[in-house]
């Protein structure tokens, strides 16, 4: 019997004739299928044959003009120093418009231009990539839950890229590609507006967040568990029951008196992981356009609680007389 | 296989392991925190005991000269072209040149700025600087007494630290200039820069706001000030310039966010400490300073000690701190030098009567009559 409890899979299927699965319509399957040890320590050991199809090629394409024009503007901004380049490529990235072009279609390209272009092709690539997500699912004629899921993420990319900046009337409110800036603009981001942290929906999005990694954490460990017990053919148990289903449901009732099932579990795992960018992306979309403070917000609805002061009244200057110094 | 990618995985992990001990700038505990806000809101201070010491011996104020004998003759009389502290006696004068000589030029000694042919000449551009900045201290001692250096005061040392060019200045950085046809989007950020504490922050906020006099005054608020959107703010681009000034601040001084503001509401000045009101005025001072002291220098600076754009070497927070929330650790240094606190331009009429009037009360007097930024020291509240 196979070995599961271990960080890597123990054993790995080797097919002798490569493993074509089920016959489909319209198969643009290429490459040579191989086994793969490394591969095989983390999934099938088989790879490929990989689909292409037009859609996958139009995305690959489009996202690596993206690249392209991302990664040559950061080389640029080194003076096309490689050094420097590796040196300082966390910090290297490439900005939204300047706030004086507003929603102007193509600023001059150094003035913000290139970050609309480059921005232009990574939506393409993603938007492709997600039809394609979602043909393949219809083709083998699967439910459509991970092109959903997937475009429950595109929506907070797109809120961010995209939606708000168009709200607010400039593409400079956008979000700048790099590794560095991007997460010194989040901080930006809440500063300017007043502490994200009191907006409801990234509370929401926290949680779901959080909450995806716990349940992710129970659901495998379950699973790996009680796989001693075929708990593997997950599918198979969500109808017919084994005694690995039992007992990993018999686990969660007597450790919390409650347990999901088989198919319920993934549905909480679906939801959660949905519902993190989703509600994500309300709040971002919220912010600047119907909240300008969010702190100011939470007083306002009793959200934030005040606390003592330990220093006395302490005056902005500015409002204080003579401040104008 | 098996072995060799084991084998491999270890020696990975092994180097990444070395690496991350050694480079990624660890805090060594033990750690000492001060509280300095209400508890729950996370305001303190965090630094580990080794550099809390390390700082503090970096710090320290050097002794001060001894007194001078006393005397009737001024400076302006006995000696020619004085032109700043000609209402000092002699002595005095002649101790205070001995401790900017201390406290400046050390090595180099007098000829820093004088022809010691005859010390009267003005030839060298250092001693017009000297004069300059003798100005400027007295200035700072006299006008930002209460809303800024206090009863600590600043000397030559505060700054220049033994050296005739203090370690922490700063140019407009012009940022990296095209050298092809190719011109990215750089926007004056996104660069590892030493002036914004390594950050990717738009690393020349300095010159937008401490490099002028006279600017808006409500330029580096970004926040709003209503709840809902009332009309157009600011653009998140200038939050990154105000973040890139606070990162500044924060290197300079030695301290987190939280030394200042209560970070859940960092624009609410209700919930900030009284350091924040010290700073505000801080800003205003190094303004003041680089306006009016600074940039006149211009010509009289060499080309190579100038910046890259021709600008004048200027004053940030961290030129007088040096990494430390006070300066020399808050030590009275301008006591032992009175002549450094207040104007000595103008003819010796009123100076000498305090000194010499010995009113006991006096000295108690100003405490309750200074109600903008007392600045206490931090009473880590435990309530």
């Amino acid at each position: 019997m196979a070995y599961y409890q271990n960080i890597f899979t123990e054993v790995q299927v080797r097919a002798i004739d490569p493993e074509m699965g089920v016959p489909v319509a319209v198969d643009r399957r290429w490459g040579r299928p191989f086994h793969s040890y490394l591969f095989g320590l983390i999934g099938n050991a088989q790879v490929g044959p990989i689909y292409g199809g037009y859609l996958g090629g139009l995305s690959l394409a489009c996202g690596l003009i993206a690249f392209e024009i991302i990664g040559l503007n950061m080389w640029a901004s080194v003076n096309w120093d490689p050094v420097q380049f590796v040196r300082q490529l966390p910090w290297l990235a490439l900005e939204p418009p300047r706030p004086q072009y507003g929603l102007k279609v193509l600023p001059p390209l150094n003035e913000g231009g290139w970050w609309l272009i480059a921005g232009f092709f990574l939506t393409a690539s993603i938007l492709l990539w997600w039809v394609r997500l979602y043909r393949r699912a219809r083709a083998l004629g699967l439910g459509t839950h991970v092109p959903w899921a997937f475009a429950s993420a595109i929506w907070l990319y797109l809120v961010l890229g995209f939606i708000r900046p168009v709200m607010m009337g400039s593409w400079s409110e956008a979000v700048p590609f790099g590794i560095f800036p991007h997460l010194d603009w989040t901080a930006a981001f809440s500063l300017r507006y007043g502490n994200l942290f009191y907006n409801p929906f990234h509370m929401l999005s926290i949680v779901f967040l959080y909450g995806s990694t716990l349940l992710f954490a129970m659901h495998g460990a379950t699973i790996l568990a009680t796989s001693r017990y075929g708990s593997e053919r997950e599918i198979d148990q969500i109808v017919m029951r084994g005694t690995a289903t039992e007992r990993a449901a018999l686990f969660w009732r007597w450790t919390m008196g409650f347990n999901a099932t088989m198919e319920s579990v993934h549905r909480w795992a679906w939801w959660f992981a949905v519902l993190t960018t989703l509600t994500g992306g309300i709040g971002i979309l919220l912010t600047g356009t119907v909240v300008d403070n969010w702190y100011l917000w939470a007083v306002k609805h009793g959200v934030a609680p005040a606390y003592p002061h330990v220093y006395g009244p302490i005056v902005d200057p500015l409002s204080a007389a003579g401040g104008g110094q | 296989m098996k072995t060799l990618l084991t084998v491999a995985g270890a020696v990975v992990a092994l180097f990444l392991t070395i690496a991350m001990f050694g480079t990624a700038g660890w805090d060594r505990p033990p750690l000492v925190t001060s509280q300095n806000g209400y508890r729950g809101t996370a305001m303190a201070q965090v630094e580990t005991k080794a550099d809390a010491l390390e700082v503090k011996a970096e710090n320290k104020a050097p002794e001060a000269a001894a007194p001078a004998e006393p005397g009737d003759d001024l400076a302006g009389k006995t000696y020619e072209n004085v032109k700043v502290l000609q209402n000092l006696t002699t002595n005095e004068f002649n101790r205070l040149m001995v401790s900017m000589t201390e406290w400046v030029s050390p090595e180099q000694g007098c000829t820093y700025c004088h022809n010691t042919e005859n010390m009267a000449d003005d030839s060298l551009y250092q001693k017009r600087v000297a004069r300059r900045m003798l100005q400027m201290t007295q200035h700072i001692n006299a006008t930002w007494k209460e809303k800024h250096v206090h009863e600590a005061g600043v000397t030559c040392y505060t700054c220049h630290r033994g050296q005739p060019v203090p370690a922490n200045i700063w140019f407009t950085d012009p940022g990296p200039q095209a050298r092809s046809g190719f011109i990215p989007r750089n926007n004056g950020q996104n660069l590892a820069k030493e002036s914004v504490g390594l950050s990717s922050l738009p690393y020349d906020t300095l010159t937008e706001f401490l490099g002028k006099k006279d600017i808006d005054n409500t330029v580096i608020r970004v926040n709003a000030t209503t709840a809902l959107p009332e009309g157009r703010g600011k653009p998140i681009q200038d939050a990154e310039k105000t973040y890139g000034l606070m990162m500044h601040m924060s290197q300079g001084l030695g301290v987190n966010c939280t030394y200042c503001h209560n970070t859940r509401a960092i624009s609410n000045w209700g919930e900030s400490t009284p350091q924040r009101v010290s700073a505000w005025h801080g800003i205003r001072m190094v303004r003041d300073l680089n306006g009016d002291y600074l940039e006149p220098l211009q010509s009289t600076f060499p080309r190579n000690r100038l910046g890259a754009l021709g600008d004048v070497p200027k004053i940030n927070c961290t030129t007088c701190h040096n990494g430390v929330n006070k300066p020399l650790n808050g030590a009275h240094v301008v006591e032992a030098y009175p002549s450094l606190t207040k104007s000595t331009e103008i003819a010796a009429g009123t100076p000498p009567a305090p000194s010499g009037g010995t009113a006991v009360p006096a000295p108690a007097a100003p405490v309750p009559a200074a109600p903008p930024a007392p600045a206490p020291e931090m009473p880590a509240p435990k309530p």
